[in-house]
């Protein structure tokens, strides 16, 4: 089946099948290697993109789904060469170390900030609990979420 | 010097992050080759079973499917080598095969593979392959396994033992015990975990017929040491037809540190076909063919003087290793456990006996702290057992059993010649107290029980190893690991001053391309930016065992250094001939050599390096360019320490345990980057606490993974916790020049028993003494329906 | 982590929907949260799928009379975020702000979430406490089930073949007081029991009740018992422990699993209806 997904800007078409999942679409079809799966039963959050301007598993969408719809990865996060201020908050924060789940965390980050600007620490944790990760504690994703926010 | 006591300690950020947080990083998934082979890899539903026949033909005509094999076609591929064995006693070693030919003693051992042009359709194919099985009995309890009567797995394996081995001795524990006032025994139960780093794992390889050499890809902790055993025992090929490559690695916490038949069956695919083969474990697949962690049954005597002495601890344990060995699986509940049993006290009198035990359950092997966790589970807990006992503080008894500092370098006499290398325990459990505030918290406990809520303190005063370890001690002579466990670096000083350090540790997100940058430019006077770190490659950097036991900065930075220094001894050399002076009065400070007193006229490292490298005018029987290569084989471990307190609350009515507070006082030694040990330490807290109350792997009495997936197996998310309060201690190790001790595992280690302790403690009004864990909601309830809750 | 083939088809309207979906292996894909994680595992191998996701009839939520009408298609996100919903049914945006984590509600819609009657999600512990209606649509024309006929046992409904939830109706709770109370799985979320109150009160003391409990039973279950322990009590403590142990009493079929066995959920059913009235009540 034809599909046309924008994808971080680009409109992208082709030809799937109907059971492909979007995050393999991502990933395959258009080589944004960036988005990552760590999990089979869409508990981790590793693959969170936006579709259509909300976070979504891309691992539990099949892109026929998201026919006709926007996606933003976070290959698609920067912005005029700039990294967006969630990225340069994991950074400064070390909210990551191996930086598998980093993607869908910050994908998620940004998506939580945008319904809730000043979010509370308990807040962010709450906002977080779809995307595991097994490095930090969380304790610095959490503090990288609030310099975010700027409401350290 | 200034200017490296500025850098080497300082919060940098993670050069590594960049790549990171923009999704460039390259992962193994992330790898794409032309003619690229998808592999998946039918498994045994069956724990214990015979394989009477494999029908692929269906499975082979599938379009788009390249090949199916089963095990029979890669009968002249050996068995994976087991190469840490317990040591100085018998092992009775079964391995894994790439594929299983006859029998199987686990669910989820590979027993064929479907090739086919693309990962959806080979999934389709394996539904097509029909294999008959003659099922048989299953055993996944150690002990019972040991037991008259249970399945047998393994011919050369009597009651399914796969090795005995003791430490301490024996004669002089029992007569303390007789001789102790108090004797405490209990049976505890250190579950098994599944590590479960957030990249599963994965392989490719890539085979050139015209050279008969591979390239292969994997998500390993120790690249070199693959390449060793698939060559030299696996495939019996020179080494130097493989090259094995780490990409970027999305965690390990032990289990990317094997050799696992995954890795060998794409390289003999690659061959077969001739094209690559990439083979990406799906998380089901990860949770039962990747090794698990801890599983331990264990029976603890403890016996102790009225006024909180403990005079000997006797420790019978039953380490379950699962249905084959996996990699280093016999020297994880022997030396990294028994030989730590002492923890930081004093105890004359330790005996531990340990059965390493095959059961029909996923291979066993090191996981984030092997050994150290569950030994400090057993000493923290046995020494709160002797507090309960006695009526005495848990605080007190520890300080009355500490090895005290002027005790170090402290022979524990179970570590079979190593010594504790330095350490103030009383230090760290001091600062712990006092950012607790125990007095309060104790009139707080007193209150909130009178209303009815149940809060409780847990303390866990630790000392691991890391820093592994001698090659003389660690290797067959002594504790039979089957090899060395030294660390190499090679620094160069290009022409343009910029460095190029390469070493044979692996970097899977502890920061080494920072923190050993931090060393360099530290010891040469120049920018971190200045400095590149390669690792995880075979071409072209030195061999190394790996990233694993917190040993990295410990061995690997210290060969780092230990080339500095022979790097900056060349450039004083060549600085003085530049300044015309002779060598003896020229000093290297701040990345400057110059005449000592004169400042100056000083020539800069990057100038130096300049002269080197273009060899113009050098000294009489100096070699052109600033370039070494060292070996740093540690002369000892190194033992960091601290004091881990948790406070939780307990809802007497539900069972639900909140934590409430977590203090972690670590001492790893000096510190080169604390923001990159400080994220460490709370990755192992949570790891840790998460043993104690949720993680734990199940298996139904046929061997059938009850918690496969993530909708079973709860690895912990952000809003389990509060908000972690940390700070350090700091007593450089005496061990290696950079006074550090490490830090991957200490947070692992700590943590388990003092949540434990806590809620212990939270109960101790409906007389409980001990729970096993996960201390999940409804044993809590359970224990209180029964004590009067 | 890879489906088996199906064929797709794209519903243009309803109708259109409720034709194709009747055919043998036909499956409805909504948002699709409970359906393809099973088929990412091939528990379930349709031959078909129907997507009925673009259907703007089954879309929005809207106020008429004394009732909240929630399209089948809007996601747990929109019931947790939506004014009408906070209003008139607040146990149910509570709940379905407690549905998986924020990209599974932004996905999972509330009908597809009903119709596959996963008796340990949040939705239908509280649709049917509040007296929910099902809209329902068929070859057979249309019909409305109440939940408490609507739910049959472990993933099993009234839904014919090729028969769709268009909407749910929740009567609104006007002056009564409603929570949902969960303890929540630490893996999946989702809920070990999760116990939903509907009271209302005269005179400071309970005049009227229901009481649903999902997690512990085979499908989302009224306990009767339970809410005449609470009627004409001022829910006081020792009221709401008399309800407690009435509801523990009254559900039959307690599941049990590795993590929770049956007799500490049937306790937990207990502790969880105080905490969902103490919730209620404020």
């Amino acid at each position: 089946m034809k599909v046309s997904i924008k994808v971080n800007g680009t409109l992208h078409e082709r030809e799937v099948e109907p059971r492909m999942l979007l995050v393999h679409f991502l990933r395959e079809e258009l080589g944004l290697t960036g988005t990552n799966v760590g999990c089979d039963t869409s508990q981790c959050g590793a693959c969170n993109i936006h579709l259509n301007g909300q976070v979504v598993k891309s691992c539990t969408c099949l892109a026929v789904q998201a026919d006709g719809g926007e996606v933003t990865t976070i290959e698609g996060l920067k912005s005029n060469g700039h990294l967006h201020p969630m990225q340069e908050a994991f950074w400064e924060k070390h909210g990551l170390q191996c930086g598998f789940c980093t993607p869908g965390m910050i994908m998620t980050s940004v998506a939580l900030l945008e319904s809730n600007p000043h979010p509370t620490d308990e807040e962010i944790r709450h906002g977080l609990e779809g995307n595991l990760c097994r490095c930090t504690g969380y304790q610095n994703i959490v503090a990288a979420v609030k310099a975010a926010a700027g409401t350290k | 010097m200034a200017a490296a006591e500025k850098i080497i300690g300082s919060r940098i950020k993670r050069r590594e992050d960049p790549r990171l947080i923009t999704g460039e990083a390259k992962y193994l998934e992330d790898i794409q080759l032309p003619g690229l082979l998808h592999a998946a890899i039918l498994r045994s539903p069956h724990a214990h079973a015979k394989i009477k026949s494999i029908d692929t033909s269906k499975a082979a005509k599938h379009p788009g499917v390249v090949a199916v094999y089963t095990g029979k076609d890669f009968a002249d591929v050996n068995p994976m080598p087991c190469a840490w064995q317990a040591g100085k006693v018998k092992n009775n070693v079964n391995t894994p095969c790439v594929l299983e030919i006859e029998r199987v003693t686990f669910t989820g051992a590979g027993i064929a593979v479907v090739v086919a042009e693309d990962r959806y359709t080979a999934q389709d194919a394996l539904e097509l392959i029909h294999v008959d099985y003659e099922v048989l009995p299953a055993v996944v309890d150690a002990e019972k396994a040991t037991k008259a009567g249970a399945p047998q797995l393994h011919e050369n394996a009597p009651n399914n033992i796969a090795l005995e081995w003791t430490c301490g001795t024996q004669d002089t524990t029992d007569r303390a015990l007789k001789e102790a006032d108090v004797v405490v025994k209990q049976r505890m139960i250190n579950q098994r975990l599944i590590p479960t780093p957030m990249e599963t794992r994965g392989c490719i390889a890539q085979y050139q017929a015209a050279t008969e050499e591979w390239t292969v890809w994997m998500t390993s902790q120790a690249p070199h040491v693959m390449r060793l055993l698939m060559t030299a025992f696996v495939f019996g090929v020179p080494e130097t037809k493989m090259r094995v490559i780490s990409p970027q690695v999305g965690g390990g916490f032990g289990a990317k540190i094997f050799l696992y038949p995954e890795y060998c069956l794409m390289a003999a695919l690659s061959r077969k076909i001739g094209r690559p083969v990439k083979w990406m474990e799906t998380r089901s697949e990860n949770y039962i063919a990747t090794t698990h962690g801890r599983d331990h049954i264990t029976e603890i005597e403890v016996g102790a003087k009225r006024d909180g002495t403990i005079t000997a601890l006797k420790v019978n344990t039953y380490a379950n290793l699962g249905g084959v060995l996996s990699t280093i699986a016999p020297g994880i509940p022997t030396t990294l456990y028994g030989r730590m049993l002492s923890g930081t006290y004093r105890i004359l009198n330790i005996f531990c006996h340990v059965y390493g035990v095959y059961t029909n359950t996923g291979m066993v092997d090191a996981y984030r702290g092997a050994g150290r966790p569950e030994a400090t589970y057993v000493i923290e807990r046995a020494v709160d057992l002797v507090a309960h006992e006695l009526g005495l503080d848990p605080v007190a008894v520890r300080r009355k059993n500490f090895i005290p500092p002027e005790a170090f370098p402290y022979d524990p006499v179970i570590l079979n010649g190593l010594k504790y290398d330095s350490g103030q325990y009383a230090k760290a459990l001091d600062l712990a107290l006092k950012m607790l505030g125990y007095e309060n918290f104790r009139k707080e406990q007193a209150e909130a029980r009178k209303q009815g809520r149940y809060l409780g303190v847990g303390f866990s005063s630790y000392v691991e190893i890391c820093g592994v370890a001698p090659s003389a001690w660690i290797g067959l002579p002594g504790e039979g690991w089957g090899a060395g466990l030294w660390e190499s670096a090679n620094v160069r000083v290009h022409l343009t001053g910029k460095v190029v350090v390469t070493t044979g540790s692996q970097s899977h997100g502890q920061g080494h391309e920072t923190s050993v940058a931090q060393v360099v430019a530290g010891e040469l006077g120049i920018s971190v930016d200045d400095v590149i770190v390669q690792h995880s490659d075979t071409l072209g950097t030195p061999f190394g065992y790996g990233t694993y036991g917190s040993r990295s900065t410990a061995v690997g930075t210290v060969a780092v250094y230990n080339s500095l220094q022979k790097i900056k001894e060349k450039a004083k050399l060549l600085g003085a001939h530049m300044l015309e002076a002779a060598p003896e009065d020229v000093v290297f400070e701040d990345g400057k050599v110059f005449v000592k007193g004169s400042p100056d006229q000083s020539k800069t490292i990057q100038e130096i390096a300049g002269a080197a490298a273009l060899a113009y005018s050098l000294p009489p029987g100096m070699e052109p360019f600033l370039d070494n290569t060292s070996y740093y084989d540690p002369p000892n471990c190194t033992f960091p320490f601290g004091t881990h307190i948790c406070v939780v609350e307990v809802d007497k009515e539900s069972g639900e345990v909140k934590v409430k507070r977590y203090i972690a006082i670590d001492d790893v030694g000096k510190v080169i980057n604390p923001m990159i040990v400080e994220g460490q330490v709370h990755g192992g807290i949570v790891q840790g606490v998460a043993q104690a109350l949720w993680e734990g792997a199940v298996y139904d009495d046929n061997g059938q993974l009850l918690t496969g997936s993530l909708m079973d197996y709860a690895i912990p998310k952000a809003d389990f916790f509060p908000a972690f309060e940390t700070d350090r201690t700091e007593t450089p190790t005496p061990v290696n020049p950079l006074g550090v001790k490490g830090a991957g595992e200490t947070g692992t280690i700590a943590s388990t028993p003092a949540v434990v302790n806590a809620i212990v403690d939270a109960l101790a009004p409906f007389g409980v003494k001990h729970i096993d864990m996960p201390i999940t909601p409804p044993k809590v309830w359970r224990i209180l329906q029964g004590n009067g809750g | 982590m890879y489906p088996s083939n199906f064929d797709y088809q794209r519903a243009a309207s309803v109708a259109d929907a409720i034709q194709k979906g009747s055919g043998d292996g036909a499956k409805f894909l909504a948002g699709g949260h409970s359906l393809l994680p099973a088929l990412k595992l091939r528990l379930n191998e349709p031959e078909s799928l129907v997507d009925i996701g673009r259907l703007d009839a089954l879309k929005g939520i809207s106020v008429s009379g004394n009732s909240v009408k929630i399209g089948a298609l809007s996601t747990h996100a929109q019931i947790a975020s939506s004014a009408d919903v906070k209003k008139h049914a607040p146990a149910l945006a509570s709940a379905c702000g407690q549905v998986g984590d924020p990209a599974v509600r932004n996905r999972g819609t509330l009908g597809g979430n009903l119709a596959h009657a996963d008796p340990a999600s949040d939705p239908p512990t509280v649709v049917l406490a509040l007296g929910g209606k099902l809209h329902l649509q068929g070859s057979g024309g249309n019909r409305v089930v109440a939940a408490e006929d609507f739910f049959l046992d472990l993933f099993t409904t009234d839904l014919h073949p090729g028969e769709l939830i268009t909407a749910v109706e929740i009567p609104s709770v006007g002056q009564a007081k409603s929570a949902y109370a969960k303890m929540a799985h630490p893996a999946s979320r989702y809920a070990v029991v999760g116990v939903c109150v509907l009271l209302e009160i005269s005179g400071g003391k309970c005049s009227k009740a229901r009481v649903a409990v999902g997690g512990a039973t085979p499908k989302a279950t009224l306990s009767t018992a339970a809410a005449n322990a609470l009627v004409g009590s001022s829910l006081n403590d020792t009221a709401l422990n008399a309800a407690a142990n009435a509801l523990s009493g009254d559900l039959s079929d307690v599941m049990g699993d590795v993590y929770a066995p049956e007799d500490y959920r049937r306790a937990m059913a207990g502790v969880y209806l105080k905490r969902a009235v103490r919730a209620a009540m404020g």
